[in-house]
């Protein structure tokens, strides 16, 4: 009795219900496009990509190597002082093999499934992750903990992007 | 601050997919809520209101929308947005309306309809991930789940059967639920052996996809007083807002909840939290997050919570009942509205009205929680009676 008075509505649709027309529906799609400037920091950043380096911004309040650069450190709430060249290579912090697509399908037959982590760079502070795709690598074979090294796009095919970077393989 | 008590709670059924539109939806909860505890919109002072992005329904300034469904109409009405923290964060919204002394009586409104997305509403968080430095690796949502997963259960050395536990207490658990868009138990077998989306997050690792609404009444202390004789009061509130530099994290520990958690506990003049908390309802989108939330509520100790799982401490009769409502995994998970569903079965279990689902003992204090952004807002309502 309580729960009849506490829950109303909410009609669950089947598909059967919308197949066989019972159900009316209208449909609209949106398209947005964007042109994102990269700001002060990461514009340098995509430069450095570009020549097959990877930069970092030290903060001069707490010392921190920041990874991606920024113009100004959260923590201390203060302008980033001087670039930092930082090695590629690194350690993986975490990692998933992921078989959906972004909209929820699965990924087809054969095709191989992503493969996200989170990687330390070496040279940045401890912890100073950044979300990259592993490569070169069975799944299962791949391990929390595992050095990994960028594999690069070849020079004339770099466009300033963090894709400059193919992914990380096992060193 | 004046003192605040919640004194109705109202919820639609959470399904897959709903004929009711928004409105509809918000319309039902809202109407449902005012009905239990007999008042009319007109005894309202304000509105606030909580739902996720306008991308999902394709509407833009959604709230705005959604007015005349929640009861906004002609009144002082603001909405929040957290991400999945929405739900709870409304009703911390709704609470300072009225412990400011500004509203004596506010309706507190959460609506998601998630099922008109087309392909898939996971579609639409693409663009949480930071435009440059992310987006061009095509991620998707499930990635920062999987990828937190993972560093937690190698921190503490946590399996993935013990992850299925906590599904298969929080489905068992929603089974009682009238609003619960699920009607058969699984299994540790069924949630391991179900399809791998990202690992190590399985299909029923995760909570589903749903429409629906939920609302509550707040009312200041002599208003709750003469409306009911069994106000819940709102003892305490907490949020944070942690880095978007998420990969900069521990991504093992929900630090910005630690702080939210401490917040409320402080206001609601609770030191042990472990010991004094009768009830739990943090938030599940996925298994491993209920746990990880305990963590970070204080309501168990870092890297000792599968052990107290297993030892039956979470369970509807063990000495923490976690998430007695079933959750997100066990009742549905309509975004913002579900945060609001687990302050609501707060509602009902300190009033001793939750009928199947009562928690044994008489529960006086209880805390709920919920979670959103990118990975890094939590917001913490502690209830008591």
């Amino acid at each position: 009795m309580e729960d009849k008075l506490q829950v109303s509505g909410g009609t669950g649709l089947s598909e059967k219900d919308i197949r066989s027309g019972k159900i009316f529906l209208t449909d609209d799609s949106l398209d947005c496009t964007y042109a994102w400037d990269t700001g002060v920091a990461i514009n340098r950043y995509l430069a450095e990509l570009k020549n097959g380096r990877i930069i970092a911004k030290e903060c001069p309040e707490c010392n921190r190597i920041m990874l991606p650069p920024r113009l100004f450190c959260e923590l201390c709430f203060r302008p980033s002082g001087s670039w930092v060249y930082v090695k590629d290579t690194g350690t993986v912090n975490t990692f998933s093999v992921c078989h959906v697509h972004w909209d929820a399908s699965r990924i087809k037959e054969g095709e191989k499934p992503h493969l996200p982590a989170v990687i330390e760079i070496d040279g940045a502070s401890p912890g100073t992750g950044i979300m990259h795709l592993l490569g070169e690598v069975e799944p299962e074979k791949i391990k929390i903990g595992m050095r990994v090294k960028a594999v690069w796009k070849p020079e004339e095919e770099r466009t300033g992007s963090i894709t400059d970077i193919k992914y990380f393989k096992p060193l | 601050m004046r003192k605040v008590a919640i004194v109705g709670a109202g919820l639609t059924r959470f399904v897959r997919r709903a004929l009711e539109t928004p409105k509809e939806l918000s319309f039902e909860a809202t109407s449902t809520a005012l009905d239990s505890c007999g008042l009319r919109l007109e005894d309202i002072d304000c509105v606030a209101h909580g739902s996720a992005p306008d991308a999902f329904d394709g509407i833009h300034q959604k709230g705005e929308y959604l007015a005349d469904g929640s009861g906004g109409w002609n009144k002082p009405t603001m909405r929040v947005f957290v991400g999945g923290a929405t739900g709870v964060h409304a009703v911390v919204h709704g609470w300072h309306h009225v412990a400011s002394g500004l509203f004596d009586t506010c309706l507190v409104v959460c609506e998601e309809k998630m099922s008109s997305a087309m392909p898939h509403a996971q579609g639409f968080f693409l663009t949480i991930f930071d435009s440059i430095t992310e987006r061009a690796l095509h991620p998707n949502l499930l990635w920062i789940f999987a990828l937190e997963m993972n560093r937690y259960m190698e921190r503490y050395g946590y399996t993935k059967e013990d992850m299925a536990l906590v599904a298969v207490n929080n489905k068992m658990n929603g089974l009682k639920h009238p609003s619960s868009q699920f009607t058969e138990a699984v299994t540790v077998e069924d949630v391991i052996n179900s399809e791998v989306m990202a690992y190590p997050v399985s299909r029923l690792d995760v909570s589903p996809v749903s429409d629906g609404a939920a609302a509550l009444v707040l009312a200041a202390e002599p208003v709750a007083r003469r409306l009911t004789d069994k106000p819940v009061w709102i003892e305490g509130v907490g949020w944070t807002l942690d880095t978007a530099y998420w990969a900069t994290r521990d991504l093992a520990y929900p630090r910005y909840l630690d702080k939210a958690a401490r917040m409320a506990y402080e206001m609601a003049g609770i030191r042990e939290p472990h010991r004094q908390i009768d009830i739990a309802e943090p938030y599940d989108p996925f298994d491993y997050k209920a746990l990880h939330h305990m963590e970070g509520l204080q309501l168990a100790p870092r890297g000792k919570t599968v052990e107290l799982l297993r030892d039956g401490h979470f369970s509807r009769d063990g000495n923490m009942p976690m998430c007695p409502s079933g959750g997100l995994l066990g009742v549905g998970n309509p975004i913002a509205a579900a945060g609001t569903m687990k302050v609501a079965e707060l509602f009902w279990q300190l009033r001793g009205e939750a009928g199947e689902r009562q928690v044994p003992g008489s529960p006086r204090l209880g805390v709920a929680q919920a979670w959103g952004d990118l990975m890094q807002v939590s917001s913490v309502v502690v209830t008591g009676i």
